[in-house]
């Protein structure tokens, strides 16, 4: 009611953008996120690149949807590929030969489709190790961390479901062996497999179901989370790295208007631009070489899409009898034997399971081992993690070695082993990978911040050489200036805190677990330097330093 | 130089606290000072990075361009040849390409090279207050008071048995994603059978043609399908536990169990082709060793043993389908299998 | 006289001699196996010609392995009833003479030029009747169904060498080759003598024709290329999560450096 003092525009732009801002209250937003500070580092742009590539995702994804047809009927092909002229196939395989040969830029956008896909997965992941060796996961981010965890998941379902609706070859075996690990499970199996194919496998309908699955329920769901991750990140701030000036109680960086805004926008097009590059250049997918899907037919190196290789190489590791030993139960019942096929069960559901449930539990674990439950807003520099990066590496070489074996055959063809001999030594580095890697890594860590150290006291070597009223011939060593020292001294030192009583004095058996792992962990460490250290360390050998000067700075 | 392990486990010589806020640490010096950047500096620099943007917008506009002159000129609807499609895919490509990278090139340099890069700094503010904490806390306690849910435990011990079972309709509407109308045990019972029969002729596959046992000689593999499969209502269906491998060894090679001394022709032997492990088809047929590989996860059967697993994961022998020859020569069945074909599942036996 | 003495005592002397000797026996033995070839030449047609060359390599080069009447020995199997065609295709692909003994035999430069290969298969095919070297007719690719082939390349064939013939693993270091660069007889000739541990596809296998079709097939997908850009090896999957690895998230890692970098 107060129109005599309302505000006049006086451009059509002012008036305009007035107009919407006095019904929807946009000048709040503006006020809060136009200024908005975000910390830069090029390790914080993996999450951009995995959001980037979802919306090339949606966008071919959605050119596609006009031209496929899920449908399984069966259809004689009379496209333009002449190899497949008159053959049987589904009509899903057929319309996706029509989009590859016989519709304009269809084969380009295919191809960015599934590039996209293979990227999204891969930064998806980079940023998720990213924020593991960074300890970004602590609090407030635990919830953000699960978030982000069960995004990956989705990722997953969503590339699974999308290469397996051309009904090709290749795909079509991937569903055989899924149809295999759900036979598997027990007393549930079969009919989860009747209901998931519609009755025997193939059967014809399960390209429509997992196309409903593909573009509304599982894009559905990474959307709602991507929203609910994002909103996060904006409650919570960005984490940054250590260093001068920069606090747990502040964020220093640039402004989202213009310098962010211009970053992230630009870096968008530039995905987008990587992505068209490669789609045009580099052929994915063929599926006119594969041929239709037929229960008979085979090709020689059948491998699923690379995420979801660490569990194909599990069941490929996994031996079916040890000696005499059979992973085959049959167990008899008072109604008859049933079987338990371990020789599935173990490698489809033990290896992916522990992996996820400790990346989930994680944050819930450092913080029971450290008893560390303050906010973090300050990142660690992983060598300053040992216990953390240790044990990231070692989880990344469990997953790895899977990874590998998934391509086993092709590693015996291109480095001219055998194909047995290939996966003896993959099973022998499953056990043994992860333990040689945390031990590897641990030492690797521990060395570094001992140089950190002795960069600290020391300094660097001038490259001057000085020579001693005795003769004797010393090297001048260059102090590091104020905020390179203080990058190198200011972490976490995380210590071993031995098992303490609880309020009625009594020590738990989960307290003395706790204090056994915290000791493994932390009992051998590398504390930052002090400056009374450095002054002891200044006294004891003498002035032999020079000043750095101030073009020696935090690496920027 | 000296040992200046002063980092060492054992004497790392500071006798750190377990608080991190530690007496004797060194002091933040605070942001480092500004450097200003060449276009800062240098008014010239600066309008040759304006020029450089530009030159990266306009590249990209030519970028758009070219993808028209793709889809357009190279394109044509109809038959194109492979070579053709090979060069329009990576024409639209590169215009794409470069009709983006220009775009996205252009603003960062952009940003890099003439916005302002001051780092600015912006105070994190709590998440949570204790004030707001008690507050919300009273304003719960009051709208469970109000709603007196506490008060009448009958209503909330049916309230929740009602919403407790009111979703689980929704489950069981999916029962009927099993197409086929069979009742529980007739779901497992078809999977211990298949289309294979006294009688039923093996026949090549795709082809459809029946195969004399005369055809067969050592270090063949043929690939079968039941006689009358094409014919079926739902021919993958049948294909994906019927498919078989017909092989012929010298009998003197083969190591016969009992009861199954009949069940081959002169050493033609016929094996299920669905691996045991998780049902791909095993097909790679190596004739001198005797191996039959799966391609998927390396399962190795030997034909000498009755396919018995060797290496590999796959849990149990291949089925044997026990053959003879019919009046006319041609290769048929005795019977079904003796059990079922493919992975193994819980109500197996 | 006594230049000539000298020259017999000259510690060269026995070397020319040999060299003497060995010319002449040569040239004898020459003249002599073309008289009698010459009296063959006019008795029978000139595969017989062909037979004995064939023979006469066969004992320099197989025999040593396969016996002197190829009857096969501990270090290689008999070759009585392989046919011309398993001759054409080891010997043609450079496989015959094998390097070292082993179940695989490596792909290497051929040691024989056509027409020793000709005489050689021959030979082999006059000890006893086994696969032909096949006919034109079922060589041409213009007479073929390639979408009839390629449904038997898949069935029969892809397990082992992959579904764009781009070849694949075997058991305890064996291989299945790719097939491109392959010749269209040499195609056929695999198929119908089942070399080393391939299996034997006889003509009441795959007949003729279809073999005809498959090889109109491989030719096909050989003369397609890759429509959708570089093919990275046709390996599927892993070569495709490799590349996104390594060159697409190097792209963009390389980018973000950029990005976030500090300019002059």
């Amino acid at each position: 009611m107060t129109t005599t003092n309302e505000y006049q525009a006086s451009t059509a732009t002012g008036r305009i953008a007035n107009f919407v801002d006095s019904r929807v209250g946009a000048s709040a937003i503006v006020k809060e996120f136009g200024r908005k500070i975000f910390p830069d580092h090029w390790s914080f742009m993996f999450g951009e690149v995995a959001m980037y590539t979802f919306v090339l995702l949606l966008l071919s994804g959605t050119f596609l949807t006009f031209f496929f047809d899920p449908s399984m009927a069966h259809v004689v092909y009379n496209g333009s590929y002449v190899p497949m002229k008159g053959l049987g196939m589904s009509t899903a395989m057929a319309s996706t030969m029509d989009i590859s040969f016989d519709v304009r830029g269809g084969l380009f956008m295919r191809q960015v489709h599934h590039w996209s896909a293979l990227l999204f997965v891969a930064s998806l992941s980079v940023h998720m190790l990213r924020v593991f060796f960074t300890g970004a996961f602590r609090r407030p981010r635990e919830l953000n961390w699960v978030v982000g965890g069960v995004l990956l998941i989705m990722g997953l379902a969503a590339g699974f479901t999308g290469y397996s609706l051309p009904d090709d070859l290749l795909s079509g075996n991937g569903l055989r062996i899924i149809d295999g690990v759900m036979k598997a499970l027990p007393i549930v199996g079969t009919y989860l497999s009747m209901f998931f194919f519609g009755g025997e496998f193939p059967g014809e309908h399960v390209i429509q179901r997992l196309y409903s699955l593909h573009i509304m329920i599982v894009p559905a769901v990474i959307i709602l989370l991507i929203v609910v991750h994002l909103f996060m990140v904006v409650t919570h701030k960005h984490t940054q790295y250590p260093g001068p000036g920069r606090t747990n109680d502040n964020v220093v960086g640039f402004p989202v208007g213009p310098v962010y805004a211009a970053k992230a926008g630009g870096f968008f097009f530039i995905v987008f631009g990587i992505v068209a590059f490669i789609a045009g250049l580099f052929q994915i997918n063929p599926i006119w070489n594969y041929g239709p899907y037929d229960p008979s037919p085979v090709s020689a190196g059948t491998q699923p899409d690379w995420y979801i290789g660490f569990v194909d190489g599990a069941l490929r590791l996994m031996p079916g009898t040890l000696g005499n030993f059979s992973f085959e139960w049959i167990i008899p019942f008072p109604w008859g034997d049933n079987t338990l096929v371990l020789s599935v069960l173990l490698p489809a559901l033990v290896p992916a399971g522990a992996l996820f449930v400790v990346m989930f539990a994680w944050p819930w674990i450092e913080r029971w081992v450290t008893k560390d439950n303050r906010e973090h807003h300050l990142l660690d520099r992983p060598r300053n993690a040992p216990f953390r990066t240790a044990m990231g590496v070692a989880g990344v070489i469990f997953y790895s070695v899977m990874w590998a074996a998934a391509s086993s055959d092709l590693i015996a063809t291109h480095f001219h082993v055998a194909l047995n001999d290939v996966t003896y030594w993959l099973r022998a580095l499953f056990f043994l990978g992860p333990i040689l890697g945390f031990w590897l890594t641990r030492r690797i860590c521990l060395s570094l911040q001992r140089k950190d150290r002795e960069i600290v006291l020391h300094g660097r070597e001038a490259g001057i050489i000085q020579m001693s009223p005795e003769g004797g011939f010393s090297e001048k060593h260059e102090e590091v200036d104020v905020y390179k020292r203080y990058l190198l001294t200011n972490f976490v030192d995380r210590q071993y805190i031995p098992a303490e009583p609880d309020a009625a004095g009594h020590i738990s058996g989960s307290e003395k677990r706790r204090a056994l792992i915290s000791k493994f962990f932390f009992e051998d460490r590398v504390a930052p330097v002090t400056p009374s250290e450095l002054e002891a360390a200044h006294a004891a050998h003498g002035h032999h330093e020079v000043e750095g000067d101030m073009q020696d700075s935090i690496g920027k | 130089m000296g040992d200046h392990s002063h980092g060492s486990p054992e004497n790392s010589g500071t006798v750190a606290k377990a608080d991190d806020v530690a007496q004797d640490r060194f002091p933040d010096p605070g942001l480092p000072p500004h450097r200003p950047r060449l276009a800062d500096r240098d008014p010239r620099a600066a309008k040759r990075h304006e020029r450089q943007v530009a030159l990266l917008f306009t590249i990209s506009i030519i970028g758009t361009l070219f993808f028209f002159v793709a889809y357009f000129v190279l394109g044509r609807l109809g038959e194109m040849s492979f070579a053709e499609l090979r060069v329009q895919n990576a024409a639209l490509g590169l215009g794409t390409a470069f009709a983006m990278l220009g775009i996205g090139v252009g603003i960062v340099h952009w940003a890099k090279t003439l916005m302002p890069d001051h780092e600015l700094m912006e105070m994190r503010h709590e998440i949570r207050s204790e004030e707001d904490r008690q507050d919300a806390v009273e304003i719960v306690d009051t709208v469970l008071e109000e709603s007196g849910i506490k008060r009448r435990p009958l209503i909330r011990n049916t309230l929740i048995g009602a919403i407790a079972l009111a979703p689980i309709p929704a489950i069981f509407m999916f029962r009927d994603l099993d197409r086929t109308g069979n009742t529980a045990n007739q779901m497992i019972d078809s999977l211990r059978h298949t289309m294979w029969d006294t009688g039923i002729r093996l026949t090549r596959d795709p082809s459809g043609t029946p195969i004399k046992a005369s055809d067969v000689q050592i270090g063949s593999a043929f690939h079968v399908v039941p006689e009358g499969i094409n014919e079926t209502e739902n021919p993958l269906n049948e294909k994906a536990k019927a498919v078989v491998l017909l092989m012929r060894m010298d009998p003197a090679e083969m190591q016969i169990s009992e009861g199954r001394e009949d069940w081959n022709v002169d050493g033609i032997v016929a094996y299920s082709k669905i691996c045991t492990h998780v049902g791909c088809p095993i097909a790679l047929y190596e004739q001198h060793t005797h191996h039959l590989l799966c391609p998927c996860h390396q399962s190795t059967f030997d034909l000498t043993q009755e396919c018995k697993v060797i290496f590999g994961p796959a849990g149990h022998a291949l089925p044997q389908l026990p053959i003879t020859v019919d009046s006319e020569g041609y290769l048929v069945a005795q019977s079904d299998f003796h059990e079922p074909v493919g992975p193994s599942y819980w109500e197996r036996g | 006289m006594k230049a000539l003495s000298k020259k017999r005592r000259h510690p060269l002397a026995a070397v020319a001699l040999l060299l003497f000797g060995l010319l002449i026996t040569g040239s004898l033995y020459t003249a002599a196996g073309n008289i009698s070839e010459a009296k063959a030449a006019e008795t029978t047609a000139a595969s017989q010609t062909d037979v004995d060359e064939g023979q006469k390599l066969f004992v320099a080069n197989c025999a040593t392995c396969h016996g002197m009447n190829a009857e096969g020995s501990d270090s290689g199997p008999s070759l009585i009833g392989v046919g011309a065609a398993s001759v054409d295709f080891q010997v043609g692909t450079g496989r015959m003479p094998m390097q070292m003994q082993g179940p695989q035999a490596q792909v290497k430069p051929v040691q024989f030029d056509d027409k020793q290969i000709s005489q050689l298969s021959a030979y082999v095919a006059s000890l006893g009747a086994g696969p032909a070297i096949p006919d034109e007719e079922y060589l041409d690719t213009t007479q073929g169904d390639a979408a009839h082939g390629g449904t038997v390349f898949r069935v029969n064939c892809a397990m082992c060498h992959n579904a764009a013939a781009a070849g694949g693993a075997l058991t305890r270091g064996k291989f299945a080759p790719t097939l491109t660069g392959v010749t269209e007889k040499h195609i056929y000739e695999a198929m119908a003598t089942g070399p080393q541990n391939m299996p034997v596809f006889n003509d009441s296998n795959i007949t003729p024709e279809e073999k005809r079709d498959v090889i109109t097939f491989l030719k096909t997908i050989e003369a397609n290329g890759s429509a959708g850009g570089a093919a990275l090896g046709s390996l599927g999957p892993v070569a495709e999560g490799l590349f996104t690895w390594t060159a697409g998230l190097g792209i963009i890692i390389a980018f973000t450096i950029w990005l976030t970098s500090r300019p002059s």
